[in-house]
């Protein structure tokens, strides 16, 4: 009260500053209560189930608190293999999707506009497609006497048909073309905002094509790229059908051991400890890239 | 865990009975249908035609038919204290475990009449729907007719890759009826194999067979549908697997032939999640389809025996189809019963063995 009265004897408008401070403040949690729901969503469906998660995985099979289950991922090599197996995958398919999926961006990305719609068509009609229904076509095409086999032996490329699928390679294949449009996506987003005037500037000191594309496009490419192979990776982990299908038993990732374990054993815990693993060398994947690399701003969108 | 349970238990109480109620004002009087829950694909279909459609006519209790019957998703309803499912389709492994962790109801066998059974095809938790056998199956233009000279006929010969140069296929992810073939094809006596396998040694000795074999192992199987698929399309020249699918592939034309000699003796089952919505009419429905009238039917629709002995008597089927069966008595001495007591003694250790060797 003081301080109004000061204010207006000294004929200035009176400023409430308490006042305007609890408005501030009110406004504020006005506008975090509008992020409540999705607060209570997240709450609901992703901290309450994955706490559930790890809860379950320190249970052991007389309701008590236990190891057993992580103990057990020591003593037989298959749950190291799994999580070998897994992570390798994810590394090759990302890898093989930047290598189809770069200069297919770059190329979207140069189009006039009229043409990008058709090219952009052909990259995201297959994402509507189910899953599974092109996991099955790539076992119709690369089977023993599968289309590519028999069209490859009657024209005498091969003699003998190659093992194409039942395997990693088959996996590969399956996986590249599935994530293919993860990547291409943000890859090309990323590629349509650099500023053409860029590259003219740099042949203008005197680059050449290549190197104004090394030295300034494809630095300015990157956090797309970034973005793009991260989705691919991360995703990567976590796939089941296209392995289980085009891997023939023979590439078991860490969901085909998830399931093993439910069909057969109904026990949830040593499914949950695998989950658990899985989620923690994620994060440590994830941490160690962004540190080794410097993206925290494509992880954590720091500026 | 408990009092959500109960909680839950007096909700549905308290639906039922005003369900009740409404149906008494309305004058319907009808017992609340049976879910009965059994595979897709071919099996479930015969089953369908031979077993469920007739018996609900003939006994007028109404079902409701799911599939994707599972013993996990069956421990899971009973954990989570929310059953729906009041039969369950599921092989008599699968019903053992369930039964060890306490997911199936005991059945009640003065409704159920197995007295003309054969025995060890049903337990306290679980009856018998049918008989199948585990098999070696092969690619008949490739090594010949069964029986014919020349032919495949035991587990040695399957291994064997230089009399019978091609690939096979092998279970994937599960260890059921997976390790018993090794130890035959090493030379043990079909008799002796539960009790070679009981040992930690005997148990090594097939992973190593199995070992052995992985190079021309093309790919492992994880469905019936998968076994077919592979024999039907060429992609491997011999396959373990059981025995109705492979009959259901050739009938779609593939070159596909088995035989019963040292093949796996199993039944399928059908087993009641304990705490089934509508346990008692369930049981006798149980007892309806486990009739041998039902049964004769069944070897119409898919070649897996009957477990009742007196479907034999009456079935219709011509004599060439009976003798095909797994469980006729011409069939059943040359084969290995599969033994339920090994399974649950040393199930996860075998499986855990058995994936660590498919993993390497």
């Amino acid at each position: 009260m003081a301080g109004t009265t000061q204010s207006v004897a000294n004929g200035k408008p009176p400023v409430h500053t308490a006042e305007l401070k609890r408005q501030a403040v009110r406004e504020q949690w006005a506008l975090l209560s509008l992020s409540v729901p999705a607060i209570v969503i997240i709450f609901l469906v992703i901290i309450i189930p994955v706490g559930w998660l790890f809860y379950l995985s320190f249970i052991g099979s007389e309701g008590q608190a236990s190891l057993e289950h992580y103990r057990k991922m020591i003593e037989y090599k298959s749950y190291a293999r799994a999580f070998i197996t897994t992570f390798k995958v994810s590394f090759l398919t990302t890898l093989i999707c930047i290598v189809i999926g770069y200069p297919l961006a770059y190329f979207l990305a140069q189009l006039p506009a009229r043409w990008v719609g058709l090219f952009m068509l052909a990259v995201l009609l297959p994402f509507w497609t189910s899953l599974l229904v092109r996991t099955y076509a790539w076992l119709v095409l690369l089977q023993r006497k599968g289309l590519l086999n028999e069209f490859a032996m009657d024209i005498g490329l091969w003699e003998k048909p190659l093992k194409l699928v039942h395997n990693l390679t088959g996996t590969l294949i399956g996986m590249a073309h599935i994530m293919l449009p993860f990547l291409v996506l943000p890859l090309y987003n990323a590629m349509k905002k650099i500023d053409r005037d860029l590259m003219q500037a740099a042949s203008n000191l005197g680059a050449t094509p290549a190197k104004a594309f090394w030295q300034v496009y494809f630095p300015l490419s990157l956090p797309g790229m970034v973005a793009g192979a991260l989705i691919v990776f991360v995703l990567s982990l976590g796939f089941y059908v296209t392995p289980a299908v085009l891997g023939g038993g023979r590439v078991i990732m860490v969901a085909t051991q998830i399931t093993a374990i439910l069909e057969n054993q109904f026990n949830w815990g040593a499914a949950s400890a695998l989950g658990v693993v899985l989620l923690v060398a994620t994060v440590l994947v994830l941490v160690l890239a962004a540190k080794l690399f410097k993206l925290d701003t494509a992880l954590f969108g720091k500026g | 865990m408990k009092s959500i349970n109960t909680l839950f238990q007096r909700k549905t109480a308290k639906l039922m009975l005003s369900a009740g109620a409404s149906l008494l004002v309305s004058g319907v009087v009808s017992a609340a249908p049976v879910t009965v829950v059994s595979w897709g694909g071919t099996y479930g279909a015969a089953q369908d035609a031979a077993l469920f459609d007739d018996a609900s006519k003939n006994s007028g209790i109404e079902i409701i038919r799911e599939s994707g019957a599972s013993m996990s998703k069956t421990c899971l309803q009973v954990q989570s204290g929310s059953v729906t499912w009041d039969l369950v389709v599921t092989g008599s492994g699968g019903s053992a475990s369930a039964a060890a962790d306490g997911c199936l109801e005991k059945i009640d066998y003065s409704v159920v009449d197995v007295s003309d059974f054969y025995p060890n095809t049903y337990t306290d938790y679980c009856v018998g729907s049918d008989v199948f056998a585990t098999v070696m199956a092969w690619n008949t233009e490739k090594y010949g007719e069964p029986g014919s000279e020349g032919a495949p006929k035991t587990w040695a010969d399957f291994w064997d890759v230089e009399k019978f140069p091609g690939t096979r296929a092998y279970r994937a992810n599960n260890v059921d009826g997976a390790l018993e073939p090794a130890l035959m094809a090493d030379g043990v006596p079909a008799d002796q194999v539960y009790e070679v396998l009981s040992t930690a040694e005997g148990m090594k000795r097939a992973i190593n067979k199995i070992r052995e074999l992985k190079p021309h192992i093309a790919v492992f199987w994880d469905s019936g549908a998968m076994q077919a698929q592979l024999m039907k399309d060429g992609e491997v020249d011999m396959s373990t697997g059981w025995n109705g699918r492979f009959d259901n592939a050739k009938k779609d034309g593939a070159t596909v032939g088995y035989s019963f000699d040292q093949a796996l003796l199993d039944y399928d089952c059908f087993a009641m999640p304990k705490g089934a919505p509508n346990k008692e009419v369930a049981m006798k429905f149980l007892a309806e389809v486990s009739k041998p009238e039902y049964q004769a039917n069944l070897p119409f629709h898919i070649t897996y025996g009957p477990t009742n002995k007196k479907a034999y008597e009456i079935t219709t089927a011509p004599k060439e189809l009976i003798e095909s069966l797994p469980s006729h008595p011409n069939n059943v001495p040359k084969m290995l019963p599969v033994n339920l007591d090994w399974y649950s003694e040393n199930r996860s250790k075998a499986l855990e063995l058995y994936m660590e060797l498919l993993s390497e």
